[in-house]
């Protein structure tokens, strides 16, 4: 590939942040008049290649060229002027302000010293007009849906006289038409020489847009490959981690009895639904059963999980539970009728940062109980200790302050946590994630064991041979809704990477 | 030796040894530079001296602190409780009224209701107002700020509206007891603080009550996750935060025997946040102590009478208490503590480990 | 439906200004002698102090912070310029520039505790409130009465409008500040970054607005105006004292909101702050026409407007989350 050819480069990149590496020694480069979907499970670096980019975060090693000319972005004003736009999936723009005011904010068109009102509502009528967009410029943004915000972000954007365009998930809150004529504005940017560095889950959409893509995983480079020559199991292969190839041979024992749904399923939900997060999905859970939950990120795996345990409220639908009909309407119901469930976001949804490792172990159990039945200091002091040590808790004791241990040891405190309230159905969101190896076995180990005891455990992960391993069934969801349930023989990953795909 | 400084160790890793050393120096202060400051005498079997009168004149800020520690702990703050304790005294007093009046040619007092109906009616009162507080912020979902600030407004006329306009004077003399009293020798409005102290103190340790606070304070996602129901705890620490400010407001409308609606508590709850703020308690909610805030409630107290005591004008205690506040604020601070160690660390020659891994 | 949508971020300015003139039409109809020119014109001449720092507010409030110090600056202010005037003997000339210099700068110093160190808006006010109400104690404990000749002047001055009616010159200065207010927030790159600063400091910076020094410029204007409301309010009372302007920052937070600027920043309306006070005159005149009320009616009828407008205003967020949640 010729320089002359290349519009962005990246050299060698490498970012570390305490205790992890972000990007390890990645190359890059987007061509002009190409669009280029950057692609990669959670953790993969994706995000951190953009901050690099965008001047959010600064580069441990490596070079960036635009152009040809080595640049170094100090931050997002710094990159806009170099003529790198970002346009982010929460779209960051003012929604107080209008339309045109948004286009314009910081460089508004001046006369005499002041504001040009008729001037910016003329310049952005036009800007948008360009790109086939009829409103109201002087309406203040919010009024307008995320895919107008986002076309006016795109807008803005291009006003700062950009080169290289980044959409970073542009596309997870819009509807099949809105991404249609998003995509129509893509083409002709691309048509105009514009690079656009796309990053989404939908795999559909990849295709639908994308002339090449390049694939991170745990922070280094898989590769990158022309759109139309990599099929889709491939390309979510790469992205999970495992050559095609060697999925051929795999033999599965089939685990537990669970093919055929028992008539005491212990939760069976139909129809549950919530309106912009997750289609109505029917699904059942077994005693003692693990069912795997997979899909890409964003699939929906996680609004299953919130939408059963009622955090987000169910717009449609029943949900059973031992054959009842109950109604959940916020987590406090949902683990009265022993449910449990540890959020994949351990650090905003899962742990107590300030509290012990004891309080942090007791205060579900607690909430159960309600706050007059105090479990004495010394109970409490007794269950923890008998946790950390079936768990292998490393810690330097109960009294520790949770947030001072590893991620790991912080997850095996929210297990024991849900474990003490002796639910009868555990719902795992990415329990292993972000954490070490041994630890890692560990929880699987204990997941299993626990289905054992007859617990049903619903069971979330970006790692499908983990999935794999664990579960004795799978629900298959793609973009919102769940396509397929997979169980016995064809639970190998082949068979699921090609559902997952939809091929 | 060695036991002697892991003792100290942990006392100055204490949550309770900065407040307790502010103390300390106020009164090291007061030990050198004012007469007769630790001078405990006993007048007609009560005892008399600068340090008890400190006591007795920081009770309303006292109780005042305790409810303010638990809103705050819940990541909240309570702005309204200088306008309810006007509306304790407003309704206390006009309830009371104690008219003199000729009964079988007897000059007696009498009260309107019976002082017990009175003081129920005022705490019943503060108690709803809390509530109502607690409703905004926890169901309407209104900032903790915006929403006590209307009723820091409304507060004042509502306690001249009951008091019509007027300051009741309550000549009723067991209700001055509240405020002015003694028994065994000790103000009666101490042993007033210490059972609702004594009473916070066992709810909040010896139940789940202290942790549900403190989780929600922290983090009220993960905290709604748990189980724990958000919004009923909210609500009830800004009805216990009106409750506590009945009490002062009962306490400070017997002491001077009257109930002023436009002066009494002015300015109060400035003085309570900063109590709380000073026992050591994060503005920003999670952990707390409640003896801390009480320790806080005395420095307060104490930096006022020192004041008094060495002629200077005690409104300077104002210029005093905004330095305090700067200093607290400052130092509670991650970016000045940023700024400034950092750069303490750089002169000392001492790499900054922390910095230098983020880096 | 546009329309429906076109007034809910305005629904709270159309209020007020319908319920002002409802109720001034209210006090035509009950008294005598309320409906004259002249009884509007006392509002604005007892209220000009208000009109001055609750604009300051606005823009405050607007950026998404607060500022609970501006009556004790006011006090200060009054006090420091008679110590100055009757202590010192300095001139006029000298008192009010450096007034307005102090005042800036003592609302820098809070915008830059707020902004460099991360503090709580609320806290830091909090303890300048502290500070600027102590310093007037220490200056004096007594009242300073303003006798130099100029302030006099100024104070007595009455400017003569057609049909007999007068305003005064302090009316003249808080509407010559509502028109630069005006134009400032509505004409200026500065006035905008702060809109935009309010409705999520965020994306500003991602934009390349100077965050940061919008911030501590907004809290140094409102210095700036509780200095000139301050100098304003030595005009009107004539005198400097420690207890001067008490409260006055819940006044001029409550005439913020009624006009329309909820406390969550984004949002805000000069003209609504003129409202929201000029509201605050009509119930006061109206109880003063009506005789047997007291004056503490006028904070209970402000605070109910407060809450009703709060309430409204997060009304309208929650309707807002939900529509975005569904689309």
């Amino acid at each position: 590939m010729d320089e002359a050819n290349s519009l962005l480069k990246a050299k060698g990149i490498c970012k570390a942040f305490p205790g992890v590496k972000a990007l390890i020694n990645v190359d890059f480069e987007l061509r002009p008049g190409e669009i280029h979907c950057l692609m990669g499970e959670n953790g993969a670096g994706k995000s951190t290649l953009i901050k690099v980019f965008t001047g959010v975060e600064i580069l441990d090693a490596g070079e960036v060229f635009l152009g040809g000319n080595p640049i170094a972005p100090r931050s997002p004003h710094h990159a806009q002027q170099l003529g790198i736009s970002t346009v982010y999936q929460e779209v960051n723009l003012c929604s107080n302000l209008s339309v045109a005011e948004n286009i314009f904010i910081g460089r508004e068109p001046l006369r005499f010293g002041r504001i040009d009102w008729k001037e910016m509502k003329y310049k952005s009528q036009e800007l948008l007009a360009k790109m086939d967009l009829d409103i109201d410029v002087n309406q203040p943004l919010e009024r307008y849906s995320v895919a107008i915000q986002q076309m006016v972000a795109i807008a803005r954007a291009l006003d700062i006289s950009a080169k290289v365009l980044i959409l970073d998930e542009p596309t997870s809150s819009l509807d099949a038409k809105e991404v249609e004529k998003l995509f129509g504005l893509m083409r002709k940017l691309r048509a105009e020489g514009l690079g656009i560095i796309f990053i989404t889950h939908f795999i559909e959409q990849v295709y639908a847009v994308s002339d090449r893509i390049t694939i991170l995983r745990n922070g280094e480079l898989v590769g990158s490959y022309e759109t139309a020559q990599l099929p889709r199991v491939q390309l979510i292969a790469k992205m999970i981690g495992k050559a095609f190839d060697e999925f051929e041979s795999s033999d599965k024992s089939v685990k537990g009895d669970a093919l055929q749904e028992s008539r005491n399923a212990f939760l069976r939900v139909r129809g549950l639904g919530h309106k912009g997060s997750i289609h109505p999905f029917d699904l059942y859970v077994n005693k003692g059963e693990i069912l795997g939950l997979v899909g890409l990120l964003g699939s929906g795996r996680t609004e299953v999980a919130r939408t059963i345990f009622g955090i987000d409220k169910a717009d449609s639908g029943e949900i059973q539970v031992d054959g009842r009909t109950v109604k959940i309407n916020n987590p406090a119901d949902a683990i009265r009728y022993g449910l449990a469930y540890c959020s994949e976001n351990r650090k905003t949804e899962g742990i107590i940062e300030n509290l012990s490792v004891r309080e942090n172990i007791i205060v579900a159990l607690q909430a159960k109980l309600g706050w007059m039945k105090y479990i004495t200091k010394k109970k409490q002091e007794e269950i923890s200790k008998k946790y950390i040590e079936l768990l292998n808790i490393k810690t330097a004791g109960p009294e520790q302050i949770i947030k001072n241990l590893s991620g790991g040891n912080q997850q095996k405190v929210i297990l024991a946590r849900w474990l003490l309230t002796e639910p009868k159905l555990l719902i795992l969101d990415e329990p292993t994630r972000g954490i070490d190896v041994g630890a890692k076995v560990e929880i699987q180990k204990l997941i299993l064991s626990l289905a054992e005891t007859g617990m049903a455990v619903v069971f979330i992960s970006s790692e499908l041979d983990e999935s794999v391993r664990c579960s004795s069934r799978m629900a298959v969801l793609r973009d919102r809704v769940k396509i397929a349930e997979i169980s016995g023989e064809e639970m190998e990953e082949k068979n699921i990477m090609q559902t997952i795909a939809g091929v | 030796m060695e036991k002697i400084g892991v003792t100290w160790n942990r006392l100055t890793s204490s949550k309770l040894y900065w407040p307790l050393a502010a103390l300390f120096f106020v009164l090291l202060f007061n030990f050198f530079f004012t007469k007769d400051f630790f001078a405990i005498e006993i007048k007609d079997g009560h005892f008399y001296g600068v340090t008890i009168d400190i006591l007795n004149r920081a009770t309303p800020l006292m109780l005042l602190a305790i409810g303010m520690t638990l809103v705050i702990a819940t990541k909240g703050i309570d702005i309204s409780v200088g306008s309810m304790i006007a509306i304790s005294g407003a309704v206390s007093a006009s309830l009371i009224g104690g008219k003199l009046e000729y009964v079988d040619g007897v000059k007696t007092l009498v009260t309107l209701v019976p002082m017990p109906v009175a003081i129920f009616a005022a705490l019943l009162v503060t108690t709803l107002l809390g509530m109502w507080n607690g409703l905004l912020i926890s169901r309407v979902g209104i900032q903790p700020i915006v929403a006590t600030l209307i009723l820091l407004v409304a507060g004042r006329g509502i306690a001249q509206l009951i008091t019509q306009g007027q300051i009741i004077t309550v000549y009723y003399k067991p209700f001055q007891f509240i405020g002015t009293g003694y028994i065994l020798g000790l103000p009666f409005s101490l042993f007033i603080v210490g059972l609702v102290f004594g009473i916070t103190l066992y709810a909040v340790r010896k139940t789940a009550l202290g942790m549900f606070i403190e989780s929600i304070g922290i983090n009220p996602i993960a905290s709604k996750f748990t189980g724990i129901n958000v919004s009923k705890y909210i609500f009830s620490v800004y009805a216990f935060s009106g409750l506590c400010a009945g009490l002062a407001g009962l306490i400070i409308c017997s002491n001077v025997s009257s109930a002023d609606g436009n002066n009494a508590g002015l300015f109060i709850e400035l003085d309570a946040i900063l109590a709380v703020s000073l026992g050591g308690n994060s503005l920003d909610g999670g952990r707390f102590s409640l003896l801390g805030s009480l320790i806080g409630a005395l420095v307060i107290q104490s930096i006022t009478t020192t004041i008094y005591a060495l002629g200077v004008p005690p409104e300077i205690t104002l210029v005093v208490k905004s330095v305090v506040v700067i200093i607290i604020c400052l130092l509670q601070s991650a970016n000045f503590r940023k700024v400034v160690f950092s750069k303490w660390a750089q002169k000392r020659g001492i790499p900054d480990a922390k910095n230098a891994a983020k880096l | 439906m546009q329309r429906m949508q076109l007034s809910y971020k305005y629904i709270n300015l159309i209020i007020t200004i319908v319920l002002f003139f409802a109720l001034f039409a209210v006090g035509s109809v009950l008294y005598n002698g309320f409906f004259s020119t002249q009884v509007l014109l006392n509002m604005l001449i007892d209220n000009a102090f208000l009109i001055i720092t609750a604009i300051g507010m606005t823009f405050v409030l607007i950026i998404g912070g607060i500022d609970i110090s501006v009556g004790s600056v006011i006090a200060l202010v009054c006090m420091l310029s008679a110590y100055l005037l009757e202590m010192q003997h300095l001139s006029a000339m000298i008192v009010i520039p450096g007034m307005l210099l102090m005042g800036f700068l003592f609302g820098v110093a809070q915008g830059s505790f707020i902004h460099f160190f991360n503090i709580q808006p609320f806290i830091v006010t909090l303890a300048g409130m502290f500070l600027a109400r102590g310093l007037c104690y220490v200056i004096s404990i007594d009242t300073i009465m303003i006798t130099d000749p100029f302030y006099q002047f100024i104070a007595t001055y009455r400017i003569p409008l057609p049909f007999d009616n007068f305003i005064s010159i302090s009316v003249v200065i808080a509407f010559a500040l509502v028109l630069a207010a005006l134009y400032l927030i509505n004409y200026t790159k500065f006035g905008r970054a702060i809109y935009a600063i309010g409705g999520n400091a965020q994306s500003a910076m991602l934009m390349g607005l100077p965050v940061g020094r919008t911030k501590v410029l907004v809290y140094g204007l409102n210095g700036f105006c509780s200095a000139l409301a301050g100098i304003v309010f030595s005009f009107y009372m004539l005198s400097g004292y420690g207890l001067h302007a008490m409260g006055l920052e819940m006044d001029a937070i409550a005439s913020a909101v009624i006009g329309g600027t909820p406390l969550t920043g984004g949002v805000g309306f000069v003209t609504g702050t003129l409202f929201g006070v000029l509201i605050q005159g009509v119930i006061q005149t109206l109880i003063m026409f009506q005789g047997t009320l007291s004056s503490w009616w006028t904070k209970i009828a402000v605070a109910f407007l407060l809450c009703l407008f709060i309430v409204l205003q997060r009304i309208v967020v929650s309707r807002k989350e939900r529509t975005k949640s569904i689309s």
